[in-house]
């Protein structure tokens, strides 16, 4: 593989992605509605690569004590809500996930 | 660029306050891409049987974590090139959604603010600076420098951690396993979860949760493009049902805040 090309090819379909939507409606008014509804965009993105991150592992389902993604990963959702502080919910997300890996290991259910 | 930026920080304060706020915004959110840019770079080597040139230039020049991953994945595969470009550019669609709805807060912007700032939208910097372009309070301006630090160390940050990866991740036996890529799952997390304070934004995740289970196994992450414009629909409709009003209503506004007030007049 010629290793520019990719990285030309890549380039070019990203940046196409990410600036022409923005050069080309940046030129009118866009309707009121369409503006309104583009607010839902990062929490429907956002859930919607985190959701399947948590309940597919190694491409399976698996709804497990044992798939601490899933279970550390509602644990940091409650975190959240409790403290709405993006920081605290990913340090102390990372902290139980280390530690409930830990524990899985050790005692083996 | 750096000449521009020089000029401003000597000649008022406020842009480079703004730059260094846009920094530590995003601070949270550079530190769970660690683990992400590492492992790039670790298997970029080791099972995409890219050069360590070829590695960074890919962090360089395209900037896009998850398609990254994926073109490594199918070099290990021995995917070839067209695939595997037709594959970015599916996989990262959801930025024309991000790219869109920017382009009503940035329109003012001249093209040597949207380049750079378009080259680095991320899926970190957009969840973090469209909560402030949407504040009706801050001047143009001092946002776009806020945006400009924010991306800027996101880049930083990811350059560094994939070169790191690339050079030692030899070194660091099945790194991919440790269970690193949770950093993802949590900061998604962390951004989602406060957004989440009206009926439909929570009724949006629901959605976008529930579909995307249901549309998992669908190739080339297309599941995540209807799952992402299900959830924006449904999350839109339920606003307009639930309140006619301000639904005619232009944002910007800071979406919920006006929401919890709307709420309190009926």
């Amino acid at each position: 593989m010629n290793e520019i090309l990719l990285i030309v090819g890549m380039a070019v379909v990203t940046f196409a992605v990410r600036y022409l939507p923005l050069l080309m409606l940046g030129r009118f008014d866009l309707p009121i509605s369409v503006t309104r509804a583009l607010r839902y965009v990062a929490v429907a993105v956002l859930t919607a690569i985190a959701v399947p991150y948590m309940f597919y592992r190694d491409g399976v389902l698996s709804i497990s004590h044992t798939n601490s993604y899933l279970v550390v990963g509602l644990a940091a959702v409650v975190i959240g809500f409790r403290s709405k502080n993006p920081s605290v919910t990913i340090i102390v997300g990372m902290a139980l996930f280390v530690a409930y890996r830990f524990l899985l290991t050790a005692l083996p259910v | 660029m750096m000449a521009g930026l020089m000029k401003m920080r000597r000649g008022t304060v406020t842009p480079y306050s703004q730059f260094v706020a846009g920094m530590r915004g995003v601070v949270p959110m550079a530190i769970g891409a660690i683990p992400f840019a590492l492992i790039f770079g670790a298997l970029a080597v080791s099972e995409g049987g890219l050069s360590i040139w070829a590695t960074s230039g890919l962090s360089l020049f395209v900037f896009a974590g998850s398609a990254q991953f994926i073109a490594v994945n199918l070099l290990s595969q021995g995917t070839g090139l067209i695939p595997i470009v037709l594959t970015t550019l599916i996989v990262n669609m959801r930025h024309v959604l991000y790219s869109a709805s920017l382009a009503p807060y940035m329109k003012h912007l001249p093209k040597r603010w949207l380049l750079p700032l378009s080259f680095w939208l991320t899926d970190e910097t957009y969840a973090t600076v469209i909560n402030v372009w949407q504040d009706t309070n801050h001047d143009r301006s001092h946002q776009a420098w806020y945006h400009l630090g924010n991306a800027v160390a996101m880049y930083t940050n990811w350059n560094l951690w994939t070169l790191l990866g690339a050079l030692f991740g030899s070194q660091l036996p099945n790194i991919e396993q440790w269970g690193m890529d949770f950093a993802l799952v949590v900061t998604f997390i962390s951004i989602v979860v406060p957004m989440l304070v009206t009926r439909p934004m929570l009724i949006c995740a629901l959605v976008a949760g529930g579909v995307s289970l249901v549309t998992y196994g669908m190739p080339h992450n297309l599941g995540l493009l209807i799952a992402a414009t299900a959830a924006i629909a449904v999350g839109y409709s339920v606003e307009t049902r639930l309140q006619p009003a301000a639904a005619s209503r232009p944002v910007p506004d800071t979406g919920s805040q006006v929401w919890q007030l709307d709420q309190k007049h009926e």
